[in-house]
């Protein structure tokens, strides 16, 4: 049986896990610059260890409410395709190992969520939606065939 | 181990074949040329002899016939022909093709190798062979440097983690800013400053190269291109050792490709139109490149038929991209920058080698991705002579930061042309149909703001203007809140979805630390929809012209025709209210009679029915108009920016007063137009017209008084100072004899007539004779 670390994560007010695989840190970050012109859930740049950083708003990508900015956020350090990402979440829970694969969701999800998940897993009886890091950056489901 | 030996060898293969190509072409233009020949031996004997080592029995099969017939070649046994070198080619492309297959694990199916072979034999070499369609001129080989070979992707590395040193370094220069610094420590952060600035030299020089590396790739594109289209070419190039960033080099790879093709395919002609065209049968390329402070100029120059704008422009007509109004308007370089239009393409047919769909536009927004620009110039029948500008290297720019909306922005500073500030005569916007305009000392300039474009607030004040310069020439004025610094910013690409605003080129981080975007300049231009083509174009230098001095007010009026119109001011001497009756027609030219004189009277050419008419009175110092006009409207103190009208006539061109068009006229052209038409009869040459027929008399009369000749048709009066006759005429003749035959061939070379319907020939004769006459 395969088993897989994930970090779960809560976003407006539901538990859900990233792939632990990509992720590179956890940062408290400061002030975004914005970035005009860019579509809505891409919350602008941060600098981080000299690096600049594209920040995600995730409640944004999951298509709710936008969250009220200026305070410091945490933030989950990403890097795919030689670029760091930020995803801003509402809460870090914590980083668990759960066996098995990814599932294909039975349940209705929201239309938000379904764009965003890359399958269901069952962590101590509980399921967890999986977040797609691609959809995530992207702002759009990553294959509609898969 | 063995995977070491195969990756060296492959690495190694790919090195000696790019520098090697050459060679080849080279060797194929002068096959006598031993040296040549024996880098090609050593080449082929090489990868030979690695290939039996390393167990790769299709290469070596190839390289060891190539091998044998270049040994021949070398011991005199056999003659280099053309046969013989493009079989030798096709080997080592074959070698070449293998090599990549190798090295990505692809099996390239075995195919035809042994016919590539087979053609090396002496028994396929056929007699007639046309001799080698290129010449090239190949600098001889240098010596080669001590060096050691590195993976590119290392020296990235290390760029990057340089560059990270050069960012943490500015946030250590703002925290000690912050704590407040004691001077032991600022000796030691000085120093480390130092340090980390040498090091981002040596290791930016590490990252470049030798623009060699693209250039020997172009004599065998030239052979293979010229010899597919029956063109001869002979390519030249110069300034190789120029070196730039790596990454630079594969950037600017395909559109200096896309230019040489170009330039062989549409630009060069065929030998026999060469020759008809006066020029030698054999086409020149030049490829040079030169370093010119931060950027590196690669200019392309061919002795073809150049870019014939006309046809360009029809075609721009013909296809939507320009209006025939707005084309009417344009001059010779903004014509030919029409090239640079999408889906434009000058060739009438597509070819195989240029192709369709990838054209100018194409090149130059690759080379504007990478901060260069691409200019163009060509001299009808002479060739065209472009010219690409790329920076040296990519990652470290210098840039002007901007603020807008509350945020700071980079904008590349190859791209600024100047910074202005609003206010005074100099710099004064305006709106046009809607639209920000700003006059610059007189040019108008589009204006874009950038709060509008990022969707900030935008205060419309527009105080202060960078103007910008695209490649092609075009400029326009970006309104920005405030300017600020000069910085040297390590620019990075941004994510892709950061890149997809369309507006971006990239990330950095300035000392404050705080990320800041750069901005895409030219693809601003385009999401505010700068419209070059009608009216927005940086109407600059060749038909923006303060015809007026600054603030020499003009005489705004009403023409007959309704049209308002302007005259400067200090031309007129006086207005006049005249009557019709004072205005008489004879020979052709309208006078008013005015105190016992007669005053050419012009006017916009609306008959004059009123009985009472209005005049501009006008004086040049020796002769005197009359303008006849509706009503005065003002005297309005101006600085005119004038666009000037594309024929030369009574209207000069057009000018903006408050926001209105308004028509100047050209007080020259009017002179010009009254004094030539005023030359007295007696000061005409004269010109005998030999033959008096109902021909002569009527056609051919008609023709030498519209050029200025009295005509007589017999030598009764005074002595001509120009004889036509027909060529039956026969006798001494006193003065010069032009001679007219019936036939629009002359009988043989020797023959000195004109065909008499030869007009232009005959205009010329005219001209001549009567220059010659008033030089006399």
């Amino acid at each position: 049986m395969m088993t897989d670390l994930y970090l779960i994560v809560e976003i407006d007010g539901q538990k859900a896990v990233l792939p632990a695989s990509c992720i590179e840190s956890v940062v408290e970050m400061g002030e975004v610059t914005p970035v005009p012109c860019a579509p809505r859930h891409v919350l602008g740049l941060f600098a981080l260890r000299s690096r600049v950083m594209t920040v995600i708003d995730t409640r944004a990508a999951l298509g709710a409410d936008v969250r009220p900015g200026g305070r410091a956020v945490q933030a989950v350090i990403v890097t795919m395709g030689d670029h760091l990402y930020g995803f801003v979440v509402d809460h870090v829970d914590d980083v668990v190992p759960i066996d098995g694969a990814p599932a294909p969701a039975r349940a209705l999800l929201s239309p938000g969520w379904a764009a965003m998940s890359a399958g269901i897993l069952e962590h101590d009886g509980m399921p967890m939606i999986v977040l797609d890091v691609d959809a995530l950056i992207s702002g759009k489901p990553t294959a509609l065939a898969a | 181990m063995m995977d070491d030996l195969l990756s060296d060898f492959i690495a190694e293969t790919r090195e000696t074949l790019e520098a090697i190509a050459g060679e080849i072409v080279a060797w194929e233009a002068a096959p006598g040329d031993r040296s040549r020949l024996d880098s090609i031996f050593r080449f082929v004997h090489t990868v030979k002899g690695s290939c039996g080592f390393l167990d790769l029995p299709r290469l070596e099969r190839l390289s060891h016939a190539a091998e044998d017939v270049l040994a021949d070649v070398r011991d005199d046994r056999r003659k280099p022909d053309a046969r013989l070198v493009t079989a030798v080619l096709a080997i080592i492309d074959r070698i070449s093709e293998l090599t990549e297959a190798i090295d990505s694990g692809h099996a390239l199916p075995d195919g035809d190798d042994h016919i590539l072979i087979a053609a090396l034999s002496e028994a396929e070499v056929s007699v007639a062979e046309e001799s080698p369609a290129t010449a090239i001129a190949v600098p001889a080989n240098r010596g080669v440097a001590r060096s050691i070979r590195l993976p590119v992707d290392l020296l990235d590395r290390m760029m990057a983690g340089v560059s990270d040193m050069v960012l943490a370094r500015n946030e250590l220069s703002r925290k000690l800013r912050e704590v407040g610094i004691q001077s032991g420590i600022e000796v030691a952060f000085e120093r480390l400053s130092l340090c980390i600035a040498e090091m981002r030299d040596s290791i930016t020089r590490t990252r470049m190269a030798r623009i060699e590396h693209l250039f020997t790739a172009l004599p065998r594109l030239v052979r293979d291109i010229s010899s597919e289209l029956g063109k001869q070419v002979t390519l030249r190039i110069d300034g190789g050792d120029v070196e730039l960033d790596r990454e630079m080099i594969e950037m600017i790879r395909d559109p200096l490709t896309h230019i040489v093709r170009n330039a062989i395919d549409h630009g060069i002609e065929r030998p026999e139109d060469r020759l008809l065209a006066g020029k030698p049968a054999i086409g020149t390329l030049d490829v040079c490149a030169r370093q010119v402070g931060n950027h590196i100029l690669i200019e392309i120059l061919d002795d073809g038929r150049g870019i014939d704008a006309d046809r360009l422009v029809r075609k721009a007509i013909d296809n939507d991209v320009i209006t025939e109004e707005a084309a009417s308007r344009l001059g010779w370089d903004a014509k030919l920058q029409l090239i640079f239009s999408p889906g434009l393409s000058t060739a009438q047919s597509v070819t195989a080698i240029s192709g369709r769909g990838v054209g100018m536009d194409v090149v130059r927004a690759n080379v504007e991705k990478i901060g260069g620009t691409v200019e163009v110039e060509s001299v009808p029948g002479r060739g065209v002579h472009l010219t690409m500008r790329v920076p040296m290297t990519l990652t470290i720019i210098p840039a002007l930061t901007v603020s807008c909306g509350g945020q700071h922005f980079a904008i590349p500073r190859s791209a600024i042309d100047e910074i202005v500030r609003v206010g005074g005569d100099a710099v004064r916007p305006a709106k046009l149909g809607g639209a920000d305009v700003v006059f610059i000392r007189g040019v108008r300039l589009p204006v874009v703001a950038l709060a509008n474009v990022i969707g900030a607030d935008d205060g419309g004040d527009h105080l202060h203007m960078v103007v910008l310069k695209l490649s092609g020439g075009n400029r326009y004025a970006l309104a920005v809140d405030a300017v600020h610094d000069h910085e040297e910013l390590v620019v990075k690409p941004a994510a892709p979805i950061i890149m997809a605003c369309g507006i971006y080129g990239g990330t950095t981080l300035p000392d404050n630390s705080r990320p800041m975007l750069l901005l895409d300049i030219a693809a601003i231009a385009e999401r505010a929809g700068v419209d070059w083509k009608t009216g927005g174009r940086d109407l600059a230098d060749d038909n923006v012209e303060a015809l007026v001095e600054p603030h020499d007010p003009i005489l705004l009026f009403r023409d007959l025709d309704g049209t308002e119109r302007a005259i400067p001011l200090a031309l007129v001497e006086r207005i006049e209210d005249c009557f019709a009756g004072a205005i008489s027609e004879r020979a052709g030219r309208v006078r008013l009679v005015h105190e016992g004189r007669m005053i050419p009277l012009l006017s916009c050419g609306v008959p004059i029915t009123a009985p009472k008419v209005r005049v501009l009175r006008m004086n040049d110092g020796t002769a005197e108009i009359a303008y006849a006009i509706d009503t005065v409207i003002d005297i309005a103190p101006v600085e005119v920016a004038l666009h000037r009208a594309a024929t030369p006539g009574l209207v000069a061109g057009v000018m903006l007063v408050e926001d209105r068009p308004v028509e100047m006229l050209d007080s020259f052209w009017m002179f010009a137009e009254v004094a030539q038409a005023e030359t007295p009869v007696e000061c005409k040459p004269l010109c005998l017209l030999a033959d008096d027929d109902a021909w002569t008399r009527k056609v051919l009369a008609p023709l030498v008084e519209a050029a200025g000749y009295r005509v007589a048709f017999d030598d009764s009066g005074a002595a001509p100072d120009l004889v036509i006759a027909g060529d039956a005429a026969t006798g001494e003749l006193s003065a010069p004899t032009l001679r007219l035959r019936m036939t629009s061939e002359p009988v043989d070379a020797s023959d000195p007539s004109l065909w008499r319907y030869d007009r232009p020939a005959l205009l010329a004769e005219l001209q001549r004779h009567r220059t010659r006459r008033n030089a006399a």
